[in-house]
């Protein structure tokens, strides 16, 4: 009998969506285990063995063991393509285009949208203050890649090319987070960014990770 | 003949370095374009066209055009899979998982204090920028313990990610060369470690890897 697929995760992680995301719409069963952060369980050394460096989400596939969210999401966007609802080009010179863009989420947006959302909603989630003058030079910031961002998606319907590819789903979990804080202005100003947020966000996997997730929180 | 492809940025860039290595392992032919980034022409109006983040490489394979450094160099595995090094990323899912996760580990953990730590003690003192010592303690202590977790995982494995070479070493090479070669300091955090430093030696030594040394100490075109 084939081994149950797991994944381990925290649930105010942006990393652990993004790993839920991707099973969710290749519709991969798994049994999905809460880590507890705050207790500590990330740096014990069972955990330790299976994520050296004590980071979530984990990803168990049979004698396959994967770290890193990014990983996992490539991993499974191959490993479980769907005909017709594949998140991959087979063509290299496409599928280049699409890693690029993965790339970019990871050294270009996702820097400022961290720092904004450490600002805004970590740091008054454990009683210290927002500090005002970071929010505003991380909007600049993000405001430049956006604008990038606007340019690209003025000649594609998604950023890796004319599909939803992991390209677009990499960037879900700091959307979902940033777009009910203050810095949804950012998005809201610019129409092509907008008209494409939204329309990722409003897919029905997102929508069962963005479920999933608060049915933990209530749990935990 | 399929014309070379375009490499654009100085050779001295770590991530410039990263795709010239795998350039070189996969033996696909180039040109590279330099981008003189003290006088800016990183952020001229005709680069911002191939790299609109205004940051080096970027890249040109008959009709496209690439940015960031590990995606060309997976996009050139790819396309050449059959060409020079073929383990280089891996013949199939579950060993290109693998690959995946270290290069993810060197992008996330490694980079960020081995460049800060470049930055700090190559770069600084070369342009006449003061160096923080706060900075550059907190990244050696960084480092330190990153590379911990390698010497743990380099005592069962004789490569990150396997017992062959692959993108996850390669994307390592940069950084590294710069920190052991130009340091005194950062080298140390090398040496003290019996398996960083037994892989460090094997994934330097490589031919393509001293070419690209050589191209980096080269005389400016």
């Amino acid at each position: 009998m084939e081994a149950k697929k797991k994944l381990y995760g925290a649930v105010d992680s942006p990393s652990t969506m993004r790993a839920l995301a991707s099973l969710l719409e290749h519709q991969v069963e798994f049994e999905f285990t809460l880590i507890d952060l705050e207790a500590g369980e990330h740096k014990k050394e069972v955990f330790l063995s299976l994520s050296p460096f004590g980071e979530i989400p984990v990803f168990q596939d049979g004698d396959l063991t994967l770290f890193e969210s990014r990983t996992i999401m490539r991993y499974i966007s191959h490993a479980y393509a769907v005909p017709g609802k594949d998140h991959i080009f087979e063509e290299p010179n496409l599928q280049g285009i699409v890693a690029g863009w993965i790339d970019i989420e990871d050294h270009q947006f996702d820097p400022p949208a961290s720092r904004l959302l450490h600002e805004i909603l970590h740091k008054p989630s454990i009683g210290l203050s927002t500090d005002v003058a970071v929010v505003v030079e991380e909007e600049a910031k993000l405001a430049k890649v956006l604008d990038v961002y606007e340019e690209r998606l003025g000649k594609r319907k998604f950023l890796g090319g004319n599909k939803f590819t992991s390209a677009d789903l990499t960037h879900l979990p700091n959307l979902h987070l940033l777009t009910r804080t203050r810095v949804k202005e950012l998005f809201e100003t610019r129409p092509c960014v907008y008209a494409w947020c939204t329309g990722i966000m409003s897919r029905p996997a997102w929508t069962k990770v963005v479920d999933l997730i608060e049915r933990s929180k209530s749990q935990a | 003949m399929a014309t070379p492809v375009k490499v654009y940025g100085p050779a001295a860039s770590t991530a410039v370095s990263r795709v010239l290595a795998c350039l070189l392992e996969k033996e696909v032919q180039f040109q590279l374009i330099n981008v003189n980034m003290s006088k800016r022409e990183h952020k001229s109006p005709e680069y911002l066209k191939i790299q609109p983040f205004g940051q080096v490489p970027a890249f040109q394979d008959d009709s496209i055009s690439l940015f960031e450094s590990r995606a060309i160099c997976r996009y050139l595995c790819e396309k050449h899979g059959n060409r020079g090094n073929k383990n280089l990323y891996g013949t199939n899912p579950l060993v290109k998982a693998s690959i995946d996760q270290w290069i993810e580990a060197e992008a996330q953990s490694f980079n960020q204090p081995s460049s800060a730590l470049v930055f700090q003690l190559v770069f600084a003192p070369k342009f006449k920028i003061k160096q923080d010592e706060g900075v550059i303690k907190q990244n050696e202590e960084k480092l330190s313990k990153v590379l911990d977790v390698y010497e743990k995982r380099l005592e069962e494995s004789r490569f990150l990610a396997g017992e062959e070479f692959t993108l996850a070493d390669l994307s390592h090479l940069p950084n590294a060369q710069y920190l052991v070669h130009a340091t005194d300091r950062a080298r140390g955090l090398f040496t003290e470690k019996k398996n960083v430093w037994r892989w460090w030696g094997e994934i330097s030594g490589r031919e393509s890897w001293k070419k690209v040394v050589d191209m980096q100490n080269a005389p400016p075109a």
